[in-house]
């Protein structure tokens, strides 16, 4: 999410499950959809079925999307960049970019600055002491108002166009058959199929998950994915886009309403540099790059008052900053991102966690540094429909002390465990927002049991207690608690409704906003995440729609649920025209401008703006795409290939720079890395249909459908290893082991990667110690190793070994 | 003879497969585009209240090595190779509803296998005598006996679902509308459709599997390669086993009479040494709670 936002304007699917059907070829890596999606997966076989569209699948393994695509290529886990590399290197060489497109949309046309270079694998700036970039040399060239120049021929050497193509040259097919492990010739197979899509009358999605976004580079690499539908004209397009399924069924809501370093609607939170409201806009409202720009970050101010407004009502004064001051302000360095609330577990910094919907010690890395941090607190709470592995973190020792060799026996651990029961998702209402950002209404379908209660009943018996013991005895911050407001009709249980009202905003008036646009940033308007106003207005509840009309025929069901922003289905859908606003694609518009308003699905960009008012991408400062990133991330401004921190192999374009030089990697005394030496195969994580997480191991059915852990592994490698298919085996990295019993299989096979055979072991997540069916932690095997700007761990690609067991 | 059914067991005046028109109902499996997620598995195992069986790893994705009486629709996860590269051919296994069944023809017991007018094959529990005759008639090896009930069993095509309107279980499940309920005449053009698009997407071989030697039937595939059904776990030519045939056919009055002779042959049995005990079950299995 953290780089679509940073590419595009906005960290979400850019598309939609139902516009899968519009595709005309579908790439699908970094996920499993007919695995992990298998509902939204419909519509990829729609598009099959209906529009006879080319699915292409490239995978580690030859998995359940591959059995219905249309060509499999195999991959190493960890390279994904070096591919996407090779088909950004393949468009530019063979001509098969959109260049208009890519003239109008993008940043391509933009001239940096002197400043920037890349050599050996660094770009220019790099501080090998602090590990960080000094970003300032990379910024455009600007002229005497402050706009970036530019080049419409983008034949300048420093346009980014250019810089883009050289950056690539070095990816040829043969770079990407030594690096990915298949052979040229199927990768130019693949290239030919998804490189068709650029051309104006034909549209390719991109379909990924978390094969993408469990990299210690994996923000660069979905960054990569973008620009390659950027140049191939796929973003704004029906049918196209970069369309990011989401792990959970409400992990888009999650992030939507903000998480340790965001504030509802993706604003920034506070630093402690950003003494006051004023000083916190201006930081965050962007000037505009081009004279076209419509910049609507420029808009933070009426953003960030109005939820103020929303969060702390009549104590939110033009005097006291709104209430500002109310909000804890981290340094800018600091940093409370799951890699660093485990390491301060583990050393004791942490006094206590509650963990809410979430089971850390099954899915973190490094369970012995999961358990161990957990041993150290004072008091854990667990809000749960199930006893988790995270509850009952105390219990491995006793219940499964043959993997967690080194937790401490029961007996052993001081810490209080409060374990709440919870409802379950169908035990409650309220909204699910799903990966195509529509905000769904359900009911639920039954009271929750016993002495379960629904998560908002809970959060409010905490947030009152709180509240009244800062009342009587104060405490440091007691101001955050007591100004906030908490007026809902009944305060021990609030009415889910009530909250998506709030969240939605209100005017001057009283009455429900109807969209962002009505903002204010004098304390006027209250609105609990500007993205979703217009989701709960005086009609009612937007999101309990379902309307299943589509008028455009485009599947964009403008009546079903509600659609952030706006109600807007496609993302960027002012992209689907030229810079005069004729569709690239008749007979798939989106959007169409007919003189004075734009028709279809709501517009991203002006509602009556003509079309060359403003850059189709209104959320950046540029008003285009980047393709070239300046300081958004936390490595170069173009994407580099880097090697997984656990490699087997060099990084053959640099070696001297193998891994992602900004990459996290925690190296507390429980942190090991392993080498090719004792480890020499690549293991590599994933879910299966039958399981989700490790919340079904509790329930009858689906453990009926997958009881058993297994390991997965190549022919080959079983042969050399005298593995048989079902024999038992062991695998261990630097961090712990795992037993199963062996899937041995030709769907996976032995890479060629430098000249060399590297093998895959694939790793199935879903069990743990306690459930209908139990098995080990697979997290056991994995590293304390994060991408350094999204914090996710490196779960994909690191190294174990593998033998047979008795 | 209820006029709702065409052909009942081990009972004069029934002709399978006779009255099979258009009315008749037939689910189609389109093979190219089940993901094998098992949905269609988790609804039949839900609506028709089975218990959880916890089957041993067989070093495949399979939920279950073979159907059972407990079980009655698998996904087969078939590995293999086309023209050198990797293939998955998942396929739906459940009962075919054939249109000339194999299982009726050779039960002996009055009213244990019905076929109705509709063309779903059911078998009546009540009226089966557990002697497993249809499961050597069966040429998909479907039917499976319960060693605790004595019974044999296998999927009824939801027919008290589709006797009120509704479609069967695993088709409502279906995310990917591989699976389609409905008329089989229709189903059979929608079938030669799809066919005929996979040839024209290259697949030369693709094709229906609705094969003759049962006279049709009721469960088609559409199939990416249809000139090798067995890499799906499909026979090739099914045939009614020609015992059966014999049997059930030309030496059917031998049958009668060795039938009335293992009838009576019971009955003194019966006399002689009194009624068989229940025995408990002895295999492994889970029963649910």
């Amino acid at each position: 999410m953290a780089s679509l936002a940073a590419t595009f304007g906005r960290g979400a699917m850019t598309n939609g499950w139902t516009d899968v059907a519009n595709a005309d070829v579908i790439l699908v890596m970094g996920g499993n959809p007919a695995e992990n999606h298998p509902v939204g997966f419909r519509f990829t076989m729609e598009a099959k079925r209906n529009r006879r569209a080319r699915i292409v699948t490239i995978d580690p393994r030859f998995n359940r999307t591959a059995a219905v695509s249309d060509l499999y290529v195999p991959i190493r886990a960890g390279s994904d960049i070096a591919f996407l590399g090779g088909l950004l290197h393949y468009a530019l060489a063979n001509d098969l970019y959109h260049r208009e497109y890519v003239a109008a949309h993008t940043n391509a046309t933009f001239i940096v600055g002197e400043g920037y270079g890349f050599e050996n694998g660094l770009f220019s700036g790099w501080d090998g002491e602090s590990e960080t970039y000094d970003t300032s040399g990379w910024g455009y060239e600007l002229d005497g108002e402050g706009y970036a120049r530019v080049d419409e021929t983008m034949e300048h050497p420093r346009s980014v166009f250019q810089l883009m193509r050289e950056h690539y040259s070095r990816y040829t097919p043969q770079m990407v058959s030594d690096i990915c492990g298949c052979t040229a010739e199927e990768f130019e197979r693949a290239a030919d199929v998804i490189c068709s899509t650029g051309a104006a009358g034909r549209a390719g999605t991109i379909l990924y998950a978390l094969g993408w976004t469990q990299h210690s580079h994996s923000v660069q690499l979905i960054h990569t994915a973008a620009m390659l539908q950027l140049i191939l004209g796929n973003i704004g397009m029906p049918g196209g886009g970069i369309n990011a399924q989401r792990g959970h069924s409400n992990i888009q809501g999650a992030t939507d309403l903000g998480a340790w370093n965001a504030l509802p609607g993706y604003l920034k939170i506070p630093r402690a540099h950003q003494q006051s409201l004023q000083a916190y806009i201006d930081e965050n409202s962007p000037a505009p790059l081009r004279p076209n720009s419509m910049n609507y970050w420029s808009n933070t101010n009426r953003f960030m008052v109005s939820l103020l407004k929303a969060w702390y009502g009549d104590n939110a004064t033009a005097a006291n900053g709104f209430g500002y001051d109310n909000l804890p302000r981290p340094d800018a360095a600091d940093d409370y991102s799951w890699a660093t609330i485990f390491e301060r577990a583990y050393t004791g910094e942490l006094e206590g966690l509650v963990s809410f919907g979430m089971n850390p010690v099954a899915g973190g890395p490094n369970t012995p540094k999961m358990l161990e941090g957990l041993a150290n607190l004072r008091w854990l709470i667990v809000a749960e429909c199930f006893e988790t592995e995270t509850a009952a973190f105390w219990k491995a020792a006793d219940a499964a002390g043959e993997y967690y060799p080194g937790a401490r026996a029961a007996a052993d651990i001081d810490t209080e465990v409060f374990l709440l029961p919870a409802a379950c998702f169908a035990e409650k209402d309220g909204t699910m927002v799903n990966s195509s950002r529509w905000l769904q209404w359900k009911h639920a379908a039954l009271d929750p049991p016993g002495d379960a209660w629904k998560d908002q009943d809970i959060i409010a018996a905490l947030f009152l207690r709180l509240q009244a013991l800062y009342r009587e005895e104060g405490g440091a911050g007691s101001e955050s608690l007591l100004n906030m407001t908490w007026n809902w009709r009944n305060p021990r249980s609030p009415d889910l409704a009530e909250v998506s009202r709030e969240i939605n905003g209100r005017g001057a008036d009283g009455r429900q906003l109807a969209s962002f646009a009505e903002l204010a940033d004098d304390g006027s308007t209250v609105c609990g995440n500007w993205l979703y106003a217009g989701s709960f207005t005086e009609d009612g509840n937007m999101a309990a729609r379902r309307g299943q009309e589509d008028p455009t025929g485009l599947g964009l069901y403008a009546e079903w649920a509600w659609n952030w922003p706006l109600n807007r289905r496609i993302l960027y859908n002012r992209a689907s025209a030229d810079a005069e606003g004729n569709p690239w694609d008749p007979e798939r518009a989106p959007i169409r401008w007919d003189g004075a308003t734009w028709v279809g699905d709501v517009p991203d960009y002006g509602a009556t703006a003509a079309p060359d008012a403003f850059g189709a991408f209104i959320m950046v400062p540029e008003g285009v795409a980047r393709l070239y990133t300046v300081d958004s991330f936390a490595e170069g401004p173009l994407p580099e290939h880097y090697e997984p921190v656990e490699s087997p192999v060099d990084n053959l374009l640099h070696p001297e720079v193998g891994s992602n030089p900004a990459a996290r990697t925690m190296m507390s005394a429980i942190d090991n890395l392993g080498s090719a030496e004792d480890y020499p195969y690549i293991g590599t994580t994933y879910r299966l249909t039958e399981h989700y997480h490790y919340w079904t191991k509790n329930v009858d059915g689906p453990s009926e459908l997958q009881p058993h852990f297994f390991v997965e592994l190549p022919e080959e490698l079983a042969a050399e290893k005298e593995i048989a298919n079902g024999d038992a085996v062991r695998v261990w990295s630097a961090r712990g082991e795992v037993r199963g019993q062996a899937m041995v299989t030709r769907r996976m096979r032995g890479l060629q990667v430098d000249g060399r055979t590297v093998y895959q072991v694939g790793l199935p997540i879903h069990w743990g110690f306690l459930g209908r069916v139990t098995g080990p932690l697979v997290n056991n095997l994995s590293p304390s190793v994060f991408d350094p700007n999204s914090g996710t761990p490196e779960y994909k690609g690191f190294l174990v070994n593998i033998e047979k067991i008795a | 003879m209820s006029q709702d059914l065409q052909a009942v067991s081990a009972t004069p005046g029934s002709a399978a497969g006779a009255a099979v028109d258009t009315t008749s109902v037939a689910k189609l499996i389109d093979t190219s585009t089940c993901i094998g997620c098992k949905a269609c598995e988790a609804a039949c195992q839900e609506w028709n209240d089975h218990p959880v069986t916890l089957a041993p790893f067989d070093g495949t994705y399979q939920s279950q090595p073979d159907l059972s009486h407990s079980f009655w629709n698998l996904i087969k996860f078939n590995e293999t190779e086309i023209d050198g590269a990797p293939a998955w051919l998942m396929s739906k296994y459940q009962c075919m509803h054939c249109i000339d069944p194999g299982c009726l023809r050779s039960c002996p017991a009055p009213g244990a296998i019905v076929q109705q007018a509709n063309g779903i094959v059911d078998f009546v529990p009540e009226q089966c005598i557990g002697c497993g005759y249809c499961m050597t008639g069966c040429p998909f090896d479907v039917p499976k006996f319960d060693p605790y009930t004595k019974k044999v069993y296998k999927c009824t095509l939801c027919t008290d679902r589709v006797s009120v309107g509704l479609e069967p279980a695993c088709i409502k499940a279906c995310p990917t509308n591989c699976l389609t309920f409905g008329a089989r005449d229709e189903l059979i053009q929608i079938a030669e459709d799809r066919a005929a698009t996979l040839r024209e997407d290259g697949f030369q071989a693709a094709g229906i599997y609705n094969p003759a030697g049962v006279g049709g039937t009721q469960v088609l595939y559409v199939l990416r390669d249809a000139d090798r059904p067995e890499a799906y776990g499909l026979p090739a030519d099914p045939q009614i086993p020609w015992t059966v045939a014999l049997w059930k056919g030309p030496l059917k009055w031998f049958g009668n009479l060795v039938f009335l002779g293992g009838a009576i042959g019971a009955f003194l049995h019966y006399v002689r040494f009194g009624p068989q005990t229940e025995e408990a079950p002895s295999d492994g299995e889970t029963h649910g709670e």
